[in-house]
């Protein structure tokens, strides 16, 4: 419904072009990101570059997949992917489950379980860096898949999240699942999961974005470069010293980094708001 | 709020919180409790043994003129990327509540660089301001401006500060734009009628009634700029020149990975601990009552 106060004529155009500038500049990086991995390394290194793309995409874009700079890109985005969706999935599960318990069931030192769980919002990677680091090296999963991924599973936020919604829902299909004499299991399976399926989602996509983008955890523990993920490996592509950066390769394996998240925002926009905003409550 | 209905089972409900139970404990309670522990150490010169020194490690990181100097740089850098990308997001937000075509469009365009990570916002943005290559930096120097963010300080801060809150913009506007669409047509109708101008309605009655919204992302704002920019650092300054873009938790990997000082890096980790603390309970405190019109 549009109230009067919109603007109409020269004051709405006004509005649009003000937007568009806007995301004009927003996108401007990524498209300079995506024109430099279409040229040539002379192009770049004699500015200005180009302002349009060039013809070198299947080029740069195959050397970075194919060969890379310490290791094919195609490697480290099958590690990124395997990061992200095992700390997607690891945390969903584990979240979902302490949930059910905390909420479904009475039991001795439930609240503290609760408490100990809630305290670790207080404790992201960043700062307990070095301690975290020596137990996963203690636990030899340095260079690991394992490694990558189950330092960063543990989710307070997911568990109050799938607590929140297991409160809404009504004690009458708990109560009916008990007289048709399904147990908790059952009804775990049968009532619970299919009546969380939206939320999962929506958790899905802003904890995989989260997974995929991950930088200083992947640095501390993959020395190898065939464990590298994709978002620390760019890093990684620089020379040290005075060499010259390979910028072509660099930008495509940019380009490539941020794909998948950015395909998932996209194509889940619904799902993502949605998450986001959750998530925030 | 409790259920009335549970179920009764003496072992399942232990099972079930035992896998978050169990890497909780490995790595959040053990790792925490260890920074706390070696806080209170030195190692000896040669490595061989440690020795305890109390409060040691927070006396002489208190009056280590660096140390100060990272929590100076951590104020100013988060206060602008807050500042920065929360005006821009604002201003966005607004301008597309005022369209009713498009708003969409609009939307989907400016909410997916949220997706892209801070290390690659950081590429993207080195790559531009590079000095010898950036085609920004390019034409600042057709206009005389010679930029060199790998000398100068204040250009360094500049440019990681631009990075982090570009990423940041998406998000907030999302929230803004929210905010805006949640406020009823009507009082602002009733404002125009009385004859308050765009700017007039804009300070007297949208901003009050955004301001939950406006001091959520504030906070969240701030801890992003605390602890999630490091990729940005990382990859565009590495801290420097001199320092100036040293933040606390980028000083926390410096002393403890690069310096290997790690009676001084787990001190800073209880330091950042308790600053994590303060803005959870800050977020707990107001943001449980965020939305009151």
């Amino acid at each position: 419904m549009s109230g009067m106060v919109e603007k109409r004529g020269v004051g709405l155009w006004l509005t649009h072009l003000g937007l568009v500038i806007g995301i004009v500049i927003i996108c401007f990086p990524i498209y300079l990101a995506f024109v430099a991995s279409t040229v040539t390394q002379v192009e770049i290194v004699r500015p200005p570059m180009p302002l349009v793309p060039g013809g070198h995409f299947f080029e740069n874009y195959s050397a970075a997949l194919l060969s890379g700079v310490n290791a094919p890109v195609w490697r480290m985005l099958m590690n990124s992917m395997i990061m992200a969706l095992g700390i997607t999935i690891g945390k969903i599960s584990i979240s979902i489950i302490s949930a059910y318990a905390i909420v479904y069931f009475r039991f001795p030192l439930r609240s503290v379980f609760f408490w100990l769980i809630f305290v670790t919002l207080m404790l992201p990677v960043e700062v307990r860096i070095v301690p975290t680091y020596e137990v996963v090296a203690n636990f030899g999963m340095l260079n690991s898949y394992s490694g990558l991924i189950l330092p960063l599973i543990a989710s307070a936020t997911a568990t109050f999240l799938f607590r929140q919604l297991f409160l809404t829902i009504p004690d009458e299909l708990a109560e009916a699942a008990r007289i048709d004499g399904a147990g908790p299991v059952r009804f775990f399976f049968d009532i619970l999961l299919p009546m969380s399926r939206t939320n999962i989602a929506a958790l899905f996509v802003i904890l995989f974005i989260y997974g995929w983008n991950q930088y200083l955890w992947p640095l501390l523990i993959t020395t190898e470069p065939e464990m590298n993920t994709v978002v620390m490996g760019i890093k990684q592509m620089f020379p040290s010293g005075d060499d010259l950066a390979d910028w072509p390769v660099i930008m495509a394996t940019s380009i490539l980094a941020m794909m998948p998240p950015v395909l998932v925002v996209v194509c889940m926009q619904k799902l993502f708001v949605k998450g986001l905003i959750e998530q925030e409550k | 709020m409790e259920k009335r209905v549970i179920f009764n089972n003496r072992v399942l409900p232990y099972a079930l919180v035992a896998p978050q139970l169990l890497v909780t404990a490995i790595f959040f309670f053990w790792p925490a409790g260890q920074a706390i522990y070696q806080s209170a150490f030195i190692p000896d010169p040669f490595g061989l043994k440690t020795q305890f020194v109390g409060l040691g490690n927070f006396e002489f990181l208190f009056s280590n003129k660096y140390y100060l100097a990272a929590f100076q740089t951590t104020a100013v850098f988060s206060g602008l990327v807050a500042g920065l990308s929360m005006g821009v997001a604002l201003w966005l937000a607004v301008m597309a509540d005022r369209v009713i075509k498009g708003a969409g469009t609009y939307r989907t365009l400016l909410i997916w660089p949220y997706a892209v990570a801070p290390a690659v916002a950081g590429v993207l943005w080195l790559f531009m301001f590079n000095p010898n290559v950036g085609v920004v930096a390019w034409y600042l120097g057709q206009y005389g401006y010679h930029w060199n963010h790998v000398l100068n300080g204040a250009e360094a801060m500049g440019l990681v500060v631009a990075a982090s809150a570009w990423k940041q913009i998406s998000y907030n506007f999302l929230f803004f734009l929210a905010g805006l669409q949640a406020i009823p047509r009507s009082v602002i109708d009733a404002a125009a009628i009385d004859g308050a101008r765009f700017w007039k309605r804009f300070w007297t009655i949208v901003f009050p009634l955004l301001s939950p919204t406006t001091f959520f992302l504030l906070v969240v704002n701030v801890v992003y700029a605390f602890f999630e920019t490091f990729g940005v650092i990382h990859t565009i300054t590495s801290g420097g020149p001199q320092q100036s873009t040293t933040i606390l938790v980028y000083k926390v990997f410096a002393d403890g990975f690069i310096g290997q000082d790690l009676g001084s890096s787990a001190a800073q980790s209880v330091v950042l601990l308790l600053v994590v603390t303060v803005l959870t309970v800050i977020q707990f405190r107001f943001i449980e009552r965020r939305v009151h019109y």
